[in-house]
């Protein structure tokens, strides 16, 4: 492995800019990253932090409205942002792919499968018919997919939710590609199916040296699967660090209180710590630290301004005030 | 003391084809199902989709009625009950649903949502309905001046306490909480779970608590009761069941659900398979097909409840050391 990274991002921001230019929403804010090949990747956030935001920046697949402001991206040492469309899309699906939510939404429902699973093969690597139709045989089969050469002439309806899903799991790695983003991809299954479905991930990672981001509000999934995490609040990374850090030692409040909320198994019928308030809304933003009016920890300056990143530990960001302001004996 | 009880509760929908089709076949969606709730304290209701834990939830409302089995309420046969205690049983069993964005009705003030039940059911005067309602935003933690605005101007959190405080107008015995909180956003799930202990513990009320994320519902029930095909395949107090789970079922699902911690391992059990379809379920136990432990017997003979370590599971592996 080498020591420059996969994907590098340096202070990324992406704005919604309404029609008329007149307010901006700030959806992914000064946001830093890297990540290594082969390592996992959490991105964790409540509905409207700006997660999917920030995966769709990575890939410039972002509507209209949204615009990559400043900030810089780099994928193998290439610049994203200075590519023409032309090069991105041929980046997509190939290098980068994406796993969504929804697969019956990802999948044409007019087209058999063993066309969609060939159809990157055949795009990126302008391969016969023939010859992807094998390819994707072989993909259905890694992804485990029983009885498969009835399965390819089906059509997405005539699978399960949890079948489907490996499906649009076997098309993203179709191209071998170095990074997969994850964007909530099991949130539509059953328990027992997303234990299968992220086993499957894990060994498809393993076998293929992919590097992987998971977005997720989920903080199981991140203790499962993940290497690191980053903690997005409000469009910015209030806190990022090796998954053992941020679980063992959160130094940013607002991390802490999301860990400390989880009903955990086992665990008697105690009261739950729970966040006062609610997720700000990013039209009309907090001044200062956006987390500040639940914070349990406020002091004036959160009020004013917002704080910028501290390395807490190598590794181990946080963007608090409490933080900066110095060493603090840890509970 | 008991509740409400449930005795062989089944609920067959028909199949019918063609327009003046004759049935043929029927999806066994609850199948047999016996449980009990105790007052004042919380049934958890477990199992994947299909499993029937939401048309259990509609017969308790009795939004549907069974096929087959009898409910017993306060120690009263429901189908027993004239128009007027039927209307009793719909005061006293009221129900919180998931998506508080679907469930409150957008052109209505918060006022008129939570004081329509008591239109409906009391000959109130407008001051005392007011009051009423007052009290019952105090109650789930809304300001005053949250009566006179519309669902809209609430986030997602306070929408279901708006929704919660609905469905205590009436005083009722039995809440039944149909995923109250997955759409939530996380930050806010601990503050309604502890609002609905809160409430629990004040007014004595009961809970039905359906729920797919484990972890919560362990965290919530006095007992649980886990479901698979249309069957209770294990019934216990919660804590039982949640740490050592016995049935080959709750082992894979309490395996599968998630750590909260990275330091966390758990048993790796990993189900092959889906859950097959209600129409034309597995002879014998329904769970065989992906069971690790399948026995020769398990396709015949269907295992019934027996009581086994505590608990009540229906398992062939238990048959012996009863």
């Amino acid at each position: 492995m080498s020591d420059r990274p996969l994907l590098e991002l340096d202070k990324l921001s992406t704005h919604y800019v309404t029609g008329r230019g007149t307010r901006t929403v700030k959806a992914v804010d000064e946001v830093s990253l890297t990540l290594r090949a082969g390592e996992t990747l959490g991105i964790v956030g409540e509905s409207g932090s700006g997660k999917t935001t920030l995966a769709l920046s990575i890939l410039r697949l972002l509507p209209t409205a949204a615009h990559i402001v400043s900030g810089s991206m780099h994928f193998e040492g290439e610049d994203l942002l200075a590519k023409s469309p032309v090069e991105m899309r041929r980046m997509r699906g190939k290098r980068i792919a994406m796993i969504l939510q929804d697969p019956m939404a990802s999948l044409n429902p007019l087209f058999t499968v063993g066309d969609q699973v060939a159809e990157p093969v055949r795009v990126h690597e302008h391969t016969s018919r023939r010859s992807a139709r094998e390819r994707a045989g072989a993909l259905l089969r890694s992804v485990k997919i029983p009885a498969v050469t009835q399965r390819l002439r089906e059509y997405p309806h005539q699978m399960s939710g949890g079948m489907r899903q490996r499906i649009v799991g076997a098309i993203a790695i179709s191209c071998e590609p170095g990074l997969l983003i994850a964007d909530e991809p099991t949130t539509s299954l059953d328990v027992t199916i997303q234990a299968q479905y992220l086993k499957l991930l894990r060994e498809i990672q393993r076998e293929r040296g992919l590097a992987l981001i998971f977005i997720t509000h989920n903080l199981g999934i991140v203790a499962h699967m993940c290497d690191s995490v980053a903690v997005m609040y409000a469009g910015r990374v209030v806190e990022s660090g090796p998954v053992r850090r941020i679980f063992n030692a959160p130094a940013h409040p607002y991390t802490r209180a999301l860990v400390e909320s989880i009903p955990r198994l086992g665990e008697g019928p105690e009261r739950l710590t729970a966040i006062d308030g609610h997720p700000p809304d990013l039209i009309s933003l907090p001044a200062g630290c956006a987390f500040h009016p639940r914070c349990p920890q406020v002091i004036d300056r959160c009020r004013i301004e917002a704080p910028d990143t501290v390395e807490v530990e190598p590794d181990h960001r946080a963007r608090c005030w409490v933080m900066a302001a110095g060493p603090r004996s840890r509970a | 003391m008991i509740l409400f009880e449930a005795d062989g509760l089944t609920k067959h929908f028909p199949l019918r084809k063609g327009l003046f089709g004759r049935s043929n076949g029927a999806v066994r969606a609850v199948d047999g199902v016996s449980f009990t709730i105790e007052a004042g304290r919380t049934l958890g209701v477990v199992g994947e989709s299909g499993c029937g834990k939401s048309t259990t939830a509609k017969l308790v409302l009795k939004l549907e009625e069974p096929t087959g089995g009898t409910i017993r309420f306060m120690g009263k046969k429901l189908h027993d009950l004239d128009a007027a205690g039927l209307r009793e049983y719909r005061k006293s069993v009221q129900a919180v649903f998931q998506d508080p964005f679907a469930s409150l009705n957008p052109r209505m003030r918060v006022s008129d949502i939570v004081a329509e039940p008591l239109i409906t059911n009391e000959t109130l005067t407008k001051g005392e309905a007011r009051q009423r309602v007052a009290r019952l935003l105090e109650l789930v933690g809304l300001p005053d001046r949250a009566a006179d605005l519309f669902p809209h101007e609430f986030s997602g959190g306070q929408r279901q306490r708006i929704a919660i405080a609905r469905a205590l107008a009436l005083s009722p015995k039995l809440v039944v909480l149909d995923e109250p909180v997955s759409a939530l956003d996380v930050s806010i799930r601990a503050q309604i779970l502890n609002l609905l202990r809160d409430l629990q513990r004040d007014l004595g009320l009961a809970y039905l608590f359906i729920a797919h994320d484990l972890a919560a519902v362990a965290h919530m029930s006095h007992s649980i009761v886990v479901m698979y095909l249309g069957k209770v395949v294990e019934f216990g107090p919660a804590k039982t069941v949640a740490t050592d789970p016995k049935h080959p079922y709750t082992q894979a699902l309490f395996a599968a659900a998630l750590p909260s911690h990275p330091d966390e391992t758990r048993e790796e059990i990993i189900l092959t398979g889906e859950v097959p379809s209600p129409i034309n379920p597995p002879a014998g136990c329904r769970f065989h097909p992906r069971c690790i432990h399948v026995m020769p017997r398990c396709s015949e003979v269907v295992p019934e409840l027996q009581t086994a370590h505590g608990r009540e599971v229906s398992c062939h592996l238990y048959d012996a050391v009863r």
